[in-house]
């Protein structure tokens, strides 16, 4: 039993700013969670034409940080349309919270063979996110791309998405696709019965519960929000 | 000897945390082990009514904590089996007096001595319930076969899991298979599907145990109660012993596939 040693103060942590590659890489220093956080906010909303879009690496050192403070914190940072994309730590259980949240651990290595391939080699695609886990209750995520949920959603939970929204699973929260206002987004799971489904600014409460375990998907069509079986179509939908 | 450390919570209040506590602790104890109790609920104190011992509190968790007294100093002695201790919450302070460390603390101090150390959590996610699960080995959740008792149980599974304590193990009370056949109230299998952990145990609901509770004698003494039936199962699958989900109707289909799914390990 050691008795727990107070937190160095009065040291002014510093955080550091490199650009690399496509993305930012941030280091902060050591010091209290609460407040490297802070000082990580206030220069974003300082320069915030600077961050906008930016796609973020963070280094944290040694801090120790569970799923709930990384993901508020990719919450706020997507609030500032700032992803987060990795995060790269000391800490094996930061480094497990962060694979938990779908986030890299580390940087790519600067291969010769990849940097030097032409962009347009590069598949087209649009940027998203998955997760790898069930989102219970309490759980918030928003992305401005897509939202891709490899598990349950389930009642209490909530997707807010700028584009599409997939969910291995069975949905049975809150998910909102389109939110900046695309009517064309679209909602696909392996079992619809959300609370509420909203596509831009169509909402569609669900009849109850999931009475048939079949794939489906709801889209906007004349004004109203269709959930409709989903059935494979040569060539896609 | 290592003490298991085991936290009881649910996030929603009232779903039986702390009667099933008293009543795991007194079946654990019963079975040879050596058991101590911990309320965690600080401010709204309730284990030693229900366990009976309420007039022999001299010293609470918050003066071992706070150096007043030894942590033996806190323990109450169970006056019906020798090998059972409670540490009672103060009555007097509030979930901050204690911290996620000094519970820590406090198990690692006790390890030693004992085979299990129960936890009682208060309701809710906050303070009191970081303290309660801050040094669990194993975290049982209880829920009832309610939408909202439920909802509550998963908040509180995802908690768990983000703490790095899971997979927590669920416990379902007061079931009602009169209820469930008429299609009234929620089924183990709907609630397992929803909340996808391993389920430890079910406990039908039971008059017996509001008597018993009244009396400060758990349920789980009393040979003739299902529900002390139900917690004594639970203490022995604690124990790494498989026994079957006890069939409350003989002729009960559903209770039949309950234990199916148990046997399967809950999925």
């Amino acid at each position: 039993m050691q008795p727990i040693e107070p937190k160095v103060s009065g040291m002014v942590p510093a955080i550091q700013i490199k650009g690399i590659r496509d993305s930012l890489l941030i280091s902060l220093g050591e010091g209290e969670w609460s407040e490297l956080q802070n000082i990580l906010l206030c220069q974003i909303d300082e320069q915030s034409s600077f961050f906008r879009g930016a796609r973020l690496a963070l280094d944290v050192g040694n801090t120790v940080l569970h799923a709930v403070e990384m993901s508020a914190l990719r919450d706020k940072l997507s609030d500032r349309e700032v992803s987060l994309w990795a995060v790269l730590s000391n800490s094996p259980t930061t480094e497990k919270t962060a694979q938990m949240l779908g986030l890299a651990t580390r940087l790519p290595s600067s291969r010769p063979e990849r940097s030097s391939r032409p962009v347009e080699n590069d598949l087209p695609g649009e940027q998203a996110i998955m997760v790898r886990k069930t989102l219970r209750s309490g759980v918030k995520i928003s992305y401005p791309g897509h939202v891709i949920v490899f598990g349950d959603v389930n009642p209490g939970a909530e997707i807010v998405a700028g584009g599409n929204v997939l969910v291995w699973g069975r949905l049975r929260g809150v998910v909102h696709a389109g939110a900046e206002g695309d009517e064309k987004a679209v909602v696909a799971a392996l079992a619809i019965a959300p609370t509420q489904l909203r596509i831009a600014g169509i909402a569609a409460l669900s009849e109850g519960s999931i009475a048939k375990q079949q794939p489906e998907i709801a889209h906007v069509l004349d004004g109203q929000v269709i959930i409709e079986p989903w059935v494979y179509k040569e060539g896609g939908r | 000897m290592t003490a298991k450390v085991i936290t009881i919570t649910s996030g929603k209040g009232g779903v039986g945390k702390t009667t099933t506590t008293a009543n795991l602790a007194v079946a654990l104890a019963n079975g040879g082990g050596k058991v101590v109790c911990i309320d965690g609920d600080i401010g709204l104190r309730n284990l030693d009514v229900v366990l009976g011992l309420e007039n022999r509190i001299v010293y609470d968790i918050v003066d071992a904590v706070e150096g007043r007294c030894r942590v033996r100093q806190a323990m109450i002695r169970d006056k019906r089996l020798s090998e059972l201790y409670l540490i009672p919450a103060a009555q007097t302070r509030d979930k901050t007096a204690i911290s996620p460390s000094d519970m820590v603390r406090l198990c690692n101090e006790l390890r030693p001595d004992f085979d299990w150390i129960l936890i009682d959590s208060p309701a809710g996610i906050e303070r009191g319930f970081r303290n309660a699960i801050a040094p669990a080995d194993l975290v049982l959740v209880v829920t009832n076969p309610e939408v909202s008792a439920v909802r509550d149980a998963d908040r509180i599974i995802g908690l768990i899991e983000a703490e790095e304590k899971g997979p927590a193990r669920l416990i379902i009370n007061r079931i009602n298979p009169a209820l469930i056949k008429r299609g009234d109230m929620l089924a183990s299998e709907d609630v397992l599907e929803l909340l996808a952990v391993e389920l430890l145990g079910i406990v039908p609901e039971d008059e017996s145990v509001i008597v018993s509770t009244n009396r400060g004698q758990p349920v789980a003494l009393d040979s003739k109660s299902r529900a002390g039936m139900a917690f004594q199962n639970i203490a022995r699958r604690l124990n790494g012993e498989s026994v079957p989900l006890m069939s409350l109707e003989d002729k009960d289909g559903f209770f039949n596939k309950l234990s199916k799914m148990l046997r399967s390990g809950g999925e």
